[in-house]
């Protein structure tokens, strides 16, 4: 694969896994049931961590520390030998083994299409329609300001 | 001589049986869950995230739980939990610009790009206890509009365009970032340990120190530039992927000071700043966190330094509420042998006393 071949795959697989990372387990897990996943095994025994989240210094400036995060992760071998990972935040071990199965299935030109279709256009779908709920509702909140006329006009 | 003492092993035992009785409360009245918690007292658990220096919603409710509401207890719960987990490394720095806004306000400007978006806050209310809120009461769904698809800019930005404030400070290339967690305190410190140690110090004593320099104790001048809370992405670079993956969302309050301006005769005058950031929705911490940034910049800006607020080691050395928290409260822990070599000392100066004063007498009596 040349390079912008392999920076589009590249960024198919970012735009997967932060569809995942911001869904639930259980959805993932609902949507994941109705594909034909092929046989596939643990390259990294999912486990828990920390990640120190970073800041900058006035928003734009240099690094700072701010404080950590928990996070898991996993890694997924299929069979035919694409390797996946998983990452998210939180402690939910079983979400970043579906999230590493989710992102190798995403590198298989045999199952890419259908991963896309049943698991990850759904929920990015929801994910999407829980934003803009939210952007609709933030939005309400916003300030008209008007100018009370004054004196003789 | 060191004389170890036992017999209290029963004693512990009931009483911490004792306190998970008590935490429970009356047995008729339902026990709270940690969905409860993180939902209904969700600025409490931001709190204990922030303070605690750990962003995991519902470890942060077990905290609060566990620790019967008290919150430096909980912070404490915290603190040490994350001492089990293995670091995977550091984040990419999140980017605040590019928010998903749920509140954005400035005091500075009325007009600002984006517009100011009041949120879910408690300004503008009157404070007055709502008899409603007591039981069963259900809140309307709240108002909807059309939400502008044009982003909302940092208000520093706008004014940095112009020149009128002080760029931020940029990263010497390949420096890295200071980590109090790691490295024990020292000074004098750079502003990236100052702000670390100052984003899980603790908020009551940073909005006393604020306020200390908002009445003269380091004064500033300050003006809330902008102030901003809501989503933003992580992303961390995993070696094994070998590129940066998305981790999820977490939600911070940002606080931009717009202070007193400077200028030299080199360089033209303008705002300084100090700068505030925390997990969740935390508007006083972030606004207090600010305050002292900027008034620990005082020997960087050449301005005399005379006040609490503008002592970094004062500050630092005292912000993080469980070291304070242990110092103060080990004074409960059994003392016996300490006390007991005092109180020697105590009764035989006593007596030294007691003999100095009565010789002359005993002389004026043998005379």
């Amino acid at each position: 694969m040349d390079s912008s071949g392999r920076n589009s795959k590249q960024a198919e697989r970012k735009a997967a896994m932060a569809v995942l990372a911001h869904s639930a387990a259980a959805a993932i897990a609902g949507h994941l049931a109705d594909v034909a996943v092929p046989a596939h095994e643990n390259l990294r025994e999912p486990e828990n961590g920390l990640v120190m989240l970073r800041g900058r210094i006035g928003g734009d400036g240099a690094p700072f520390n701010l404080g950590e995060a928990t996070v898991s992760r996993a890694a997924v071998r299929l069979a035919t030998g694409e390797v996946g990972f998983g990452y998210t935040l939180g402690r939910d071990a079983e979400k970043a083994r579906m999230i590493a199965l989710c992102d190798a299935l995403v590198q298989s030109a045999d199952c890419a299409g259908e991963v896309e279709a049943k698991v990850i256009a759904p929920l990015r779908a929801a994910m999407i329609a829980k934003r803009d709920r939210k952007a609709e509702e933030t939005a309400a909140t916003r300030v008209d300001f008007y100018t009370m006329v004054r004196g003789e006009g | 001589m060191y004389v170890a003492v036992k017999g209290g092993e029963r004693a512990i035992e009931n009483a911490h049986r004792l306190l998970a009785h008590e935490r429970r409360g009356d047995r008729d009245v339902p026990e709270v869950t940690l969905a409860q918690i993180s939902e209904q007292l969700a600025l409490g658990v931001d709190r204990v995230m922030t303070e605690g220096s750990l962003y995991d919603r519902e470890l942060a409710a077990l905290a609060i739980k566990q620790a019967r509401g008290d919150m430096i207890e909980a912070i404490f719960l915290v603190r040490a939990f994350r001492a089990t987990l293995p670091r995977f490394g550091a984040s990419e720095p999140v980017n605040t610009g590019e928010m998903r806004v749920r509140r954005r306000i400035s005091s500075t400007f009325k007009d600002i790009p984006g517009g100011q978006i009041l949120g879910p806050t408690f300004d503008y209310t009157h404070r007055l206890l709502d008899p409603q809120l007591a039981e069963g009461f259900v809140p309307e769904q709240p108002a909807t509009a059309e939400a502008p698809q044009t982003p909302a800019p940092r208000v520093t930005d706008i004014l940095g365009r112009d020149g009128l404030i002080e760029s931020s400070p940029q990263a010497e290339p390949d420096a890295p970032v200071s980590d109090l967690t790691r490295e024990p305190l020292s000074f004098p410190a750079d502003r990236d340990l100052r702000l670390q140690n100052l984003a899980r110090g603790d908020e009551g004593f940073l909005l006393a120190l604020g306020y200390s320099t908002q009445r003269g104790y380091g004064r500033n001048h300050p003006f809330a530039g902008e102030i901003r809370f809501g989503e933003v992405e992580v992303e961390f670079f995993a070696e094994d992927a070998g590129f940066a993956v998305p981790l999820g969302a977490i939600e911070l309050t940002e606080c931009q000071m717009v202070n007193q301006f400077k200028g030299s005769a080199t360089e033209a005058p303008c705002f300084t700043r100090g700068y505030g950031l925390a997990f969740g929705q935390s508007e006083r911490k972030t606004m207090s966190m600010a305050l002292v940034d900027r008034a620990l910049r005082a020997r960087e800006l050449d301005e005399e330094a005379k006040s609490p607020a503008q002592d970094e080691e004062f500050v630092m050395s005292h912000s993080d509420n469980v070291q304070a928290t242990g110092f103060v409260e080990h004074l409960k822990l059994p003392h016996y042998v300490d006390f007991q070599s005092e109180l020697g000392l105590l009764r035989k100066l006593r007596q030294e006393f007691a003999e100095a004063n009565q010789a002359p007498e005993l002389r004026e009596a043998a005379e």
